[in-house]
């Protein structure tokens, strides 16, 4: 069976075997849980709690401000320390809620979320009610807020709701895991999604490289509307707008929300977020985490506290450090590289990668022989050499001609330059000085 | 106490392929060619392809020191360079002849420009173009080939290529096919056997350093002209495919990256313009030969054929 798939991109080495049949387990943070006040894209959120309060696991510490931003819960029990600005994966000091652990997990005897009453008819704006409160982002890495996306404008008709679970990534596992794991909550979740959306098609895409996890789903999918298809294993097939065109056939236009063509697409690991949210109460406080890369003694997929620090993550996983000259949260082609690990696992840390000298490129780049190859492979369809000489000499006229601002940052043209230049860099460095400019 | 850990914006893990690879890559390609040549006009030939190698290796190198740039030698783009020069002269070639070639081809037709990537010709045609306008009676007298006989004579014999004999209307006096196509054919020692350079082109493709459309669509068009034009004897187009430098431009000269376009549509516009240029040289040219010229005229049309054939955008609004 040949899966259903995009044009162009790369077919990377994915590394996936080394993490891909390790089962989840579940890692408990240590005395001190940092949370950030933003863990998603969009405004941060306000702390809603002082020094000394006592918060159970759950309780609300960050309330969303405005309407693209998240509500942030505390995933542990203990006392807020400190109120500070602290290092985020971000890479810029942010404001933290600093929590000390007491190691019970004690919940809350008066839950701040009350289940879902299923005898009640589930309307979108419940949904919407539930997903916020619960402050579910998309889990994939992005971290764009769900009720965002399900808000749609009503005179836009939903017609596809799509489940990524492509996980394009190198290395990456954990929306393997989860749907190997944890796929009824995501079925489940599905089911609440098509209750609100009835006129919608929901299909679940799955690369080939994760047959396994395929299977469980077609086994869970049964006796349901839900459809579930193979996806070609193709790098950047988890990008929204590339896995509307692999399960559609339809082009989200050039500076388009996937809405435009009805579709709607949702993480693996979020729609779980959902199904947990409104059927048990429960706000995102944790999220699978990938542990993996050759500096790292015991490659792992871990179910992880928000605001447990990258250093314990670490340290449980046994990371070599000798070996390791690279630290990535996230995957390898889209990640953020760190340079300290005391910052805490937030929302959209999908993976902490653990790379040796061998398995992360260093060499200079050298002169563009024209060869074509980003040409080839950018997904966008956009000529990357071209972008980047402009975004390098400051043209940002010429670069906004060439339909620079489509760039979806995958990286394809920087992977595959034999000259090793630093093609997507120099194009995002430019798309943010025009936004910084536009705005 | 930990070390410092390396940052940098994403992409963390790149594509094995470098520039130096997809050289190397090329050179293997070019060997069977190498090895048809010797075993056709004798070890001379790959006297002729070390001394044209080290040339254009030494001139990049020199260039380089004197001008205090970075030493780009180890990409091996001289060394094909090189090879390609050698290829493109006849078996019994002057030394002096490869030593001007190599200054040609590195110095004015590479490096000025910015070296590796900037020229807007190929470097080895450049200097053939060069030589057969200043050294044209050493360019032209192609000596016979003296199939396997490593120390050939002293007297070479010389002999019309088959293109001339074309050219002269002496279809009489032609080799076999089965000759032209494994080289016992006098012309340019890297040109005279297309299975050879077959080969090679095979790898290319297989290697993925090229693609197939440009040696489909160069040497495809100038079959199909070719036919056309010369009152549809399909054995003589066949056959002519087989003879000068088709096959070398084809798939080592017309798909060289620098001075190609970047698109597969350009690349076949690219392709179809170079194999209309040499049908009409060959047929209508007062030259046997239109492999070369075809090729640099195209190369020169190169930043056109790219600033005007776009790429189809993802989700472009029509």
């Amino acid at each position: 069976m040949k899966g259903m798939t995009f044009k162009k991109g790369i077919h990377p080495t994915y590394h996936k075997e080394i993490t891909s049949n390790v089962q989840i387990e579940v890692m408990l943070p240590g005395k001190e849980v940092v949370f950030p006040m933003s863990q998603h894209i969009g405004a941060s959120c306000t702390p809603v709690v002082k020094k000394g309060d006592y918060m159970y696991v759950g309780d609300q510490i960050g309330i969303a401000n405005g309407f693209v931003s998240a509500n942030i819960h505390s995933s542990i029990s203990g006392t807020v320390k400190v109120i500070e600005k602290r290092m985020t994966v971000k890479g810029v000091k942010e404001t933290c809620v600093v929590v000390e652990n007491d190691g019970l997990y004690a919940i809350n005897p008066e839950k701040q979320i009350m289940p879902y009453n299923q005898e009640e008819k589930l309307t979108r704006d419940i949904l919407i009610e539930y997903v916020k409160a619960a402050g579910i982002v998309g889990l994939g890495g992005a971290t764009f807020p769900t009720h965002v996306k399900l808000s749609t404008p009503q005179d836009k008709k939903v017609e596809f709701i799509l489940i990524n679970g492509a996980e394009c990534e190198p290395y990456l596992t954990s929306d393997e895991r989860v749907m190997l794991e944890r796929g009824e909550d995501v079925i489940e979740g599905v089911k609440l999604l098509l209750q609100v959306f009835k006129e919608a098609r929901a299909i679940i895409g799955i690369e080939d490289n994760k047959i396994d996890a395929y299977k469980r789903m077609v086994t869970l999918a049964q006796d349901t509307p839900i459809e579930v298809k193979l996806l070609h294993t193709k790098y950047p097939q988890g990008s929204e707008k590339h896995l509307i065109e692999a399960l559609t056939s339809r082009q989200v236009p050039s500076g388009k929300l996937p809405i435009e063509v009805g579709c709607m697409v949702h993480n693996i690991a979020s729609v779980g977020a959902i199904y947990r949210a409104v059927i048990k109460g429960e706000p995102v406080i944790s999220r699978i985490v990938t542990v993996s890369g050759k500096g790292v003694r015991r490659p792992c997929n871990l179910e992880v506290k928000i605001g447990t620090s990258i250093r314990e993550v670490l340290e449980y996983a046994q990371v070599d450090w000798n070996q390791t000259v690279k630290i990535i949260a996230g995957g390898p082609m889209m990640g953020t590289a760190l340079f300290d690990v005391d910052i805490p696992v937030t929302k959209g840390t999908s993976a902490i990668l653990c790379l040796t000298k061998e398995e992360t490129d260093c060499k200079p780049p050298s002169n563009c022989i024209r060869c074509g190859k980003c040409v080839a492979v950018c997904p966008m369809g956009l000529v990357p050499i071209h972008l980047q000489k402009s975004a390098i000499h400051g043209h940002y006229e010429v670069f906004l001609k060439q339909n620079g601002m489509d760039c979806i940052e995958c990286g394809c043209c920087a992977y595959t330059c034999p000259a090793k230049r630093e093609l997507v860099q120099a194009i995002r460095t430019a798309k943010a000085v025009i936004r910084a400019k536009q705005s | 106490m930990e070390k410092m850990l390396m940052v940098s914006s994403s992409p963390h893990v790149k594509a094995e392929h470098t520039t130096r690879k997809i050289m190397l890559d090329v050179v293997i390609a070019l060997m069977p060619a190498l090895i048809a040549g010797i075993y056709f006009f004798g070890v001379y030939v790959l006297f002729l392809t070390v001394v044209s190698v080290g040339c254009c290796v030494g001139f990049e190198w020199i260039w380089e020191k004197v001008f205090k740039r970075t030493i780009t030698i180890g990409d091996l783009s001289a060394v094909v360079t090189g090879v390609l020069l050698a290829y493109n002269v006849p078996a019994r070639a002057p030394v002096y002849i490869i030593v001007i070639g190599a200054f040609v081809s590195i110095i004015l037709a590479k490096q000025v420009f910015g070296g590796i990537g900037q020229n807007f010709i190929n470097p080895a045609l450049a200097a053939r173009a060069f030589l057969l306008a200043g050294y044209s009676t050493d360019m032209r007298s192609f000596p016979v080939p003296e199939q396997g006989r490593l120390l050939s004579s002293v007297d070479a014999v010389t002999g019309a290529t088959p293109l001339e004999l074309m050219k002269n209307g002496a279809l009489d006096q032609l080799p076999s096919l089965t000759d032209a196509f494994l080289g016992n054919i006098g012309g340019c020692i890297g040109e005279v056997s297309a299975l050879a350079l077959l080969i090679g082109g095979i790898y290319l493709i297989i290697r993925k350093v090229i693609t197939w459309h440009i040696p489909v669509c160069y040497i495809g068009s100038i079959f199909v002209l070719t036919t056309l034009l010369n009152g549809f004897d399909f054995y003589q187009s066949f056959y002519s495919l087989f003879l000068g430098g088709v096959m070398l431009g084809g798939f080592f000269m017309a798909t060289d990256y620098t001075t190609t376009p970047m698109t597969i549509k350009g690349q076949i516009i690219f392709a179809l313009g170079a194999g209309m240029i040499t049908t009409l040289i060959r047929l209508f040219g007062g030259y046997p030969e239109g492999v070369s010229y075809s090729i640099l005229i195209m190369n020169l049309v190169v930043p056109l054929i790219d600033k005007y054939v776009k790429v189809r955008r993802f989700g472009e609004v029509v």
